[in-house]
């Protein structure tokens, strides 16, 4: 309930095409989460644009809630880097790599319980404001029960869910599409 | 609001994430920033209900940053030319309240208005002893404070004869990941921006404003650098799971 906050947001602007100068320090960083050792898994996708051209300047966060018993996460390397947080960058052809802690099943808050995912933020020059976005997993039997995914139409619910592209790596496939045909659910926020 | 009641008695508020204040934010297609055309969704924007995923974010160490990462003119053998400034301020939640242990990062070009990066073909001089990075952790008042050059302004192709105001990129993040900001600081007194598309974007005129720093003479320490002020405000209301936990 925004109407009765006391101040408003500060409004947002482009990371722009130089993001690398001061954000590059903690690309491709990434530290376990907290809670839940279930192995690690590797995302592997696309960002392309309206044109279905790959975007090399794009910058993507993933955030992997921790289990019931991590609120928040709280869990640092010893360079200080927070679990469950992985921030990397597009190559010259929009290529992107997230090694990253295979997430838990974590509660929704009122008892049901929400199919492994996480919570993805897209930068890059041109967007004016990060998008926000969620991936699940094609081999998670938990995806037919979400409460989220439950709640997008059926025929844009699959650019939610990462295929499962090499079972021994546990790679996963997952595009970012800006506009078009297969346009990525984005959220409100 | 979306409250239910669960066992223990606890309300659990499953409304969804609020969309932003209107004109307060700027659109992801706006077509003056020719760049965000075939980059911005033409989808409508699906509600999200605030989980322990959003409520959640990561929580950065000390140990991340380092003494002089934020004095950006500390960082090579020589000083770097140009104008030495200060950029302070503090970072709050909606409610007003500070924001302690925010990780604030920035980038920006050097006085000549270049950047250090290979994509950046302005025909300005690189500065050796400028690279234009800094980051910090907001004290328990939610201060933060950078040492830095004045950045120049830089033509860029969005259109003929374009060219962006100074600014400095800010990048933060507060308690919970819906409060992650990527934004830029502007500077008062700047004639080029009401002529940027980018920070025309933001369709408030108030707002916009608020893109814009303040000359502060106070903090500006005579015969050797000027200081500009600027406040940040991050979603969120310090609702998080963990500030409940502590009531």
């Amino acid at each position: 309930m925004t109407t009765s906050a006391k101040l408003i947001p500060t409004s947002s602007q482009t990371v722009g095409p130089y993001f690398r100068i001061g954000l590059q320090y903690m690309l491709d960083r990434c530290v376990a989460a907290g809670a839940g050792t279930a192995g690690s898994i590797e995302i592997r996708g696309r960002v392309l644009d309206a044109d279905g051209v790959g975007v090399s300047d794009a910058m993507l966060e993933f955030w992997t809630p921790g289990g019931e018993e991590t609120l928040p996460p709280s869990t640092q390397d010893r360079d200080g880097l927070p679990g469950g947080f992985c921030r990397v960058g597009t190559d010259d052809d929009g290529n992107f790599a997230a090694k990253v802690t295979r997430p838990i099943a974590v509660p929704l808050g009122d008892g049901r319980m929400q199919a492994p995912h996480m919570l993805v933020l897209v930068f890059m020059r041109g967007l004016l404001r990060h998008l926000l976005s969620r991936v699940y997993f094609a081999d998670e039997p938990g995806n037919a029960a979400d409460p989220v995914l439950e709640g997008i139409p059926a025929e844009r619910r699959g650019t939610l869910i990462a295929q499962l592209e090499n079972h021994e790596t546990s790679s996963y496939r997952w595009n970012v599409v800006l506009q078009g045909q297969d346009e990525t659910v984005f959220f409100e926020w | 609001m979306a409250m239910e009641r669960v066992e223990g008695g606890n309300l659990i508020d499953l409304s969804p994430v609020q969309p932003a204040i209107p004109g307060t934010q700027p659109a992801y297609h706006y077509p003056p920033y020719v760049s965000s055309i075939a980059r911005s969704p033409r989808m409508p924007l699906v509600l999200l209900p605030k989980t322990l995923t959003e409520k959640t974010g990561p929580v950065f160490g000390h140990n991340l940053v380092r003494k002089n990462d934020n004095d950006l003119t500390a960082q090579h053998e020589g000083d770097p030319l140009g104008e030495r400034i200060f950029v302070h301020g503090r970072v709050f939640d909606e409610d007003g309240r500070p924001v302690r242990s925010a990780l604030v990062e920035i980038w920006q070009a050097n006085a000549a208005g270049r950047y250090r990066h290979k994509v950046d073909g302005h025909d300005a001089p690189l500065d050796p002893n400028f690279t234009g990075a800094g980051r910090v952790l907001t004290d328990a008042n939610g201060y933060y404070f950078f040492k830095t050059i004045k950045p120049g302004a830089y033509p860029w192709g969005n259109h003929y004869n374009a060219w962006r105001p100074a600014h400095i990129h800010f990048s933060l993040f507060g308690s919970g990941i819906l409060s992650r900001l990527v934004t830029q600081m502007y500077f008062p007194g700047d004639p080029l921006q009401p002529l940027d598309p980018i920070f025309n974007s933001v369709p408030d005129e108030a707002a916009r404003k608020r893109l814009i720093s303040r000359l502060d003479m106070d903090r500006t320490e005579p015969d050797y650098a000027l200081a500009f002020a600027w406040d940040i405000v991050l979603r969120g209301r310090g609702d998080t799971p963990f500030e409940e936990a502590r009531r």
